[in-house]
């Protein structure tokens, strides 16, 4: 799996452990962090270098739309809900200590049972064979097209349906009669001629006027 | 490659989009037009349903989309249901400025999302498919936005739905790693016949069944329905209350058993802890209750208990007596949130204990249609609801669980008190003020019907048991 | 041109330092003059945006005041670079960096002409979709980090506009890569090889017009400049920076402008084709001519109409933004797609017939 250079440096392993490293500690850095703005930011972070470790697995397509659905409309929408909630830190950490105790406990039973059940032994390397890598010709974007629109169309048309659903839930819970905006009807604006809006009066000069 | 097996749901898709336009364009001041298309789009469906039915067992789309007998049966019920739900709601919705063509669109998304995890041999059409149901139900939920208690019961039901489907889809993804698979039969194959990880399919099981479980609405994964069920406006709540049950029941059928039989030792311990604990927290916190969507919710999720169990029975008679036990549910829980709309009117809910006071002397026609509906959910013999559990204990006991059945008869005993209670306030107590209920004629049409269906099939159980026993065999 | 110096080079450095320089070397190729087009960007504008209102703009700069770019870029570098007491120090820092890289880095997959590239990549075009969606950030984070309200506001507006014409944006490239049937940059200015009739303005004319206006709008520049607004909010996300930090915000906007523009160019224009491809005299006596000039030449008419939009168009009012987003340009775009899906399968002469 690994290409070594002359040298004997694994690359694809030096570009996935900084990128997962990146990934871990900036997933991190989103629980921990104490401004909310900061914590998405972290989370963009998270999302660019995961978007690096799917290149690495020639998902290129994936990869990018990652970036930019999530990096670059997501997260900006939810960056923007973010920065115009006054978030009071204090309410949100009043519950921190006393469920700490209890926390902990679960999270470390959590973690134990998951390296229990997915540790190496279960989804190591030797389990998990790696895929076969790709000619240089071979373009994701293509396979998971074909795939996507013959085998699966019907779980794509129904993931369709699944926005449609979304978006008339948001325009129905959203939607408020406006109270009294001002609002010009463009079409008329657009429409309108001369004659309309401009009357020119002939008037003599020397006679007409006030002087 | 055969479409037409699919015709119901394309019909149903292509026939929400309009009304979706219809109401965009042409709908203001017609609001009736959504509402009268979307009945006869479920009508419609009904048709397609048996007209398109192949009468085997058919794959399209790749093998995303199957059509069985299972599959016709529960879209058949589903669909049913959900037209009941509608004539059900149509006046409660109109005195409460609810009355808008999104809901009658999002009821068809729903019923769409109903029918596709009915028909899915597949992880990824049953998982799209419960999202689709559940966000139309989430939205449906919080329409009463100008209500704090409708915005809390839906947050409530988002946040832990989207918890739920995301313990789903860690346990299918899961099982995806170990089998290698999304398509249930090629899991169970794998399952059954090679020795794959055994120890990561029962940790994905556990996820897997806890949010089959929460989607159920059984303990203890049942914290949602109560909230929700007593903060959703009537109309959503006996949308949620009904139909989507029987979804509950192809997902719980499809992952369970025709995807993951080969683990039946390792699941039906945890349906039986599901069980237990439904049957007796529902029943006895039913008790509780003095608001009665509250206590529906719990007599729900007890019913939900004795539904577990014969999927637990582990034979195709369990699996059909379970099957039984959903569709009568389903029938009897819309009649009785019918009843309660019936008399809810402008202003008043109608949700209160202390509202049934009287009422059968106000009203004695739909007095008796609640005392058989009652009766039929106490599981009073000759009622129907007395044969759908005398079925599933039947089940079980001849699976070897008679401790269960101890069990689920001594909760039943107690759980009759809950619905015994409101028979004796419509009967027997005296009204505070004498109002007589104004219903449109539809509502009162198919709530008489829908209470005739349940003395009925309490009189004949066996045609309805036989057509739930013909599915498995 | 770079193979002789990769092997001199790995003459005597380790393995994969040769590569890493002759892209380095690359990079500094390509950036260095974007960047001196950006000063004189900012030059011609001032000369244009004057001649157009009868001035005659900067001249006292050196010669017909061509250095007044390099005085404005010492002045600027010698300033000092103010941080607000309360901001938000390490983001307000980082938020002009993060607007300028996306804006360079852009610039790799872009196909000077048929060999000239850095990265021909296959998704080129999700690629610079990708990175044209991020130039947001630079300013969200710098209004919010300046803790500054007339900033604040700025970056909620510029945020909410480049969301709304990113979709149309996008659609608009669906309709290109529909026609042109790859989504490497390369392939695409392929497809429309054969003189300017060939060129995808006129199939694809509905989206080149709503791709270049929602490019406009991408940038803040007018009309659609309520970022900025400095009637209204001063002076917008950048109004707490000075000096070098405000300069990169400056860079950035050029250099994206010039981006759009080459853009527009390549997937509308015919990138480096000439438009006289396959008429007879006429190519004949321009076959001398590189394919980069043909390029820069139409760059160059992107950018002039930049500048002349800003000298003649009023600001937009911004519902009026919105209105054009979301209910124009997105409905035209997706109907076009639809038509552009049609005139690809019945395969309509002379773009689509294979």
């Amino acid at each position: 799996m690994t290409e070594t250079g002359t040298m004997g440096l694994p690359y694809d392993l030096i570009i996935f452990y900084l990128f997962a490293s990146i990934v871990v500690c900036a997933s991190g850095m989103v629980i921990v962090a104490r401004n909310p703005v900061h914590a998405v930011l972290f989370l963009v972070l998270t999302f660019f270098a995961c978007a690096g470790l799917w290149i690495l697995l020639e998902a290129e397509f994936l990869a990018i739309t990652l970036v930019l659905v999530y990096v670059g409309a997501v997260m900006v929408l939810f960056l923007f809900v973010i920065m115009m909630l006054d978030i009071n830190l204090a309410v949100m950490k009043e519950g921190f200590v006393r469920y700490l105790g209890i926390g902990t406990v679960i999270a470390v039973a959590m973690l134990g049972l998951m390296t229990a059940v997915l540790g190496p032994e279960h989804f190591g390397i030797d389990q998990v064979p790696a895929p076969a890598r790709h000619g240089p010709d071979y373009s994701n974007t293509e396979a998971l097209g074909r795939v996507l629109y013959t085998d699966y169309v019907y779980a794509f048309e129904i993931a369709a349906v699944i926005l449609l659903v979304a978006i008339i839930a948001a325009i129905l819970l959203g939607l408020r009669k406006p109270r009294n905006r001002k609002l010009q009807d463009a079409g008329t604006q657009a429409m309108v001629r001369k004659e309309d809006r401009l009357r020119i009066v002939k008037m003599d000069a020397e006679k007409g006027g006030h002087s | 490659m055969n479409y037409l097996i699919a015709i119901p749901e394309i019909f149903i898709l292509s026939m929400a989009c309009i009304i979706l336009l219809a109401d965009a364009f042409f709908g203001r001041g017609r609001s009736g037009m959504a509402y009268g298309l979307s009945l006869v789009t479920l009508l419609l469906t009904l048709g397609f349903i048996v007209f398109f039915s192949p009468m085997i067992t058919e794959t399209a789309f790749h093998g995303l989309f199957v059509s069985d007998r299972l599959s016709e049966l529960l879209k058949l019920f589903i669909v049913g249901v959900s037209f009941m739900v509608l004539v059900y709601s149509r006046e409660y919705l109109a005195e409460r400025n609810l009355f808008k063509g999104e809901f009658y669109v999002l009821v068809l998304l729903a019923v769409l999302g109903m029918m596709i995890m009915a028909s899915a041999p597949n992880f990824l059409s049953m998982y799209l498919g419960l999202e689709l149901l559940s966000l139309s139900q989430y939205a449906m939920v919080a329409m009463r936005r100008d209500s704090g208690v409708s915005a809390e019961a839906a947050m409530k039901f988002f946040v832990l739905g989207a918890i739920a489907s995301g313990m789903l889809l860690y346990g299918m993804s899961l099982i995806y790693g170990v089998t290698g698979s999304l398509d249930l039969s090629t899991i169970h194959d794998v399952v059954a016949y090679s020795q794959p990880d055994k120890v990561v399919l029962v940790f994905a099981l556990v996820f897997i069944v806890a949010g089959i479980a929460f989607k159920l609405g059984a303990a203890p994964f049942h914290m949602w329905a109560p909230d929700v069920y007593e903060g959703a406006p009537t109309a959503m709540t006996l949308f949620i209350g009904t139909a989507p049950k029987i979804a509950g029941f192809a997902l719980a059928f499809r992952l369970l058993i025709d995807g993951l039989e080969g683990l039946v030792a390792s699941w039906q311990q945890m349906l039986i802890i599901l069980a237990v604990f439904s049957i007796g927290l529902g029943n006895v916190v039913a008790i509780a209750q003095t608001n009665i969507k509250r206590m529906l919710a719990y007599s729900g999720i007890a019913h939900m208990g004795y539904m577990v169990l014969g999927l637990i029975a582990g034979t195709a008679d369990g699996y059909a007596a379970s099957l039984f036990y959903t569709l009568v549910y389903a029938i009897m829980a819309a009649g009785a949130f019918g009843f309660i709309l019936l008399h809810s009117r402008q202003g008043f809910e109608s949700d209160q204990l202390d509202d049934m006071k009287g009422l059968a002397r106000l009203n004695p026609w739909f007095g008796l249609v609640m005392l058989v509906l009652m009766f039929s959910m106490a599981g009073v013999p000759p009622f129907i609801g007395f044969w759908s559990k005398w079925f599933v204990l039947k089940e079980i006991i001849a699976a070897g669980y008679v401790w269960l059945a101890a069990i689920a008869v001594f909760f039943a005993i107690v759980g009759a008190f809950v619905y015994l209670r409101i028979i004796r306030l419509i009967y027997f107590d005296r009204a505070e003020e004498e109002v007589t209920a104004e219903a449109s004629g539809e509502l009162k049409l198919v709530l008489s019907l829908n209470g005739l269906v349940v003395l009925l099939l309490g009189i004949m159980p066996s045609f309805l048991l036989g057509v739930c026993l013909a599915v498995f065999h | 041109m770079m193979a002789p110096l990769q092997m001199w080079l790995s003459g005597w450095l380790p393995e994969p330092l040769p590569l890493i320089l002759i892209i380095l070397i690359k990079i500094v190729a390509i950036v260095l003059p974007v960047l001196g087009c950006v000063a004189y960007l900012t030059f011609a504008e001032r000369k244009i945006i004057g001649y157009i209102q009868m001035r005659i703009g900067p001249n006292r700069v050196g010669p017909r005041g061509w250095l007044q770019p390099i005085a404005d870029a010492l002045k600027l570098l010698a300033k000092e670079i103010i941080l607000p007491t309360r901001a938000s120090k390490i983001l307000y820092l980082i938020g002009p960096i993060v607007t300028l890289g996306p804006a360079l880095a852009a610039w790799a997959v872009i196909p000077f002409d048929d060999l000239r590239v850095l990265a021909d990549i296959n998704a080129g075009l999700l690629y610079i979709l990708a990175l044209t969606s991020l130039a947001v950030y630079g300013i969200l984070i710098a209004g919010w980090s300046s803790n500054s309200k007339y900033a604040f506001l700025s970056c909620m507006r510029a945020s909410a506009q480049t969301i709304s014409y990113e979709i149309a944006m996008g659609f608009a490239l669906v309709g290109v890569l529909v026609a042109a049937g790859s989504l490497n940059l390369r392939e695409i200015v392929h497809a429309q090889q054969g003189g300017f009739l060939n060129w995808f303005w006129l199939p694809l004319l509905p989206l080149f017009v709503i791709y270049f206006i929602s490019g406009v709008a991408e940038t803040n520049r007018a009309p659609f400049d309520v970022a900025e607004g400095e009637s209204e909010i001063v002076a917008g996300f950048h109004v707490e920076y000075s000096g070098m930090a405000f300069a990169l915000f400056f860079l950035a906007e050029y250099a994206n402008m010039i981006l759009i523009s080459t853009l527009t160019s390549i997937m509308f224009l015919g990138g480096w084709y000439s438009p006289f491809q396959g008429m007879g005299p006429l190519d004949e006596m321009t076959a001398w001519v590189p394919g980069m000039v043909w390029l820069i030449l139409k760059t160059a008419f992107f950018l002039f109409l930049f500048l002349w939009f800003r000298a003649t168009f009023p600001r937009y009012r911004y519902d009026q933004i919105m209105r054009l987003g979301w209910k124009i340009f997105i409905p035209i775009t997706i109907v076009w797609i639809l038509v552009i899906g049609g005139m690809v399968v019945f395969e309509i002469p002379p773009w689509f017939d294979a």
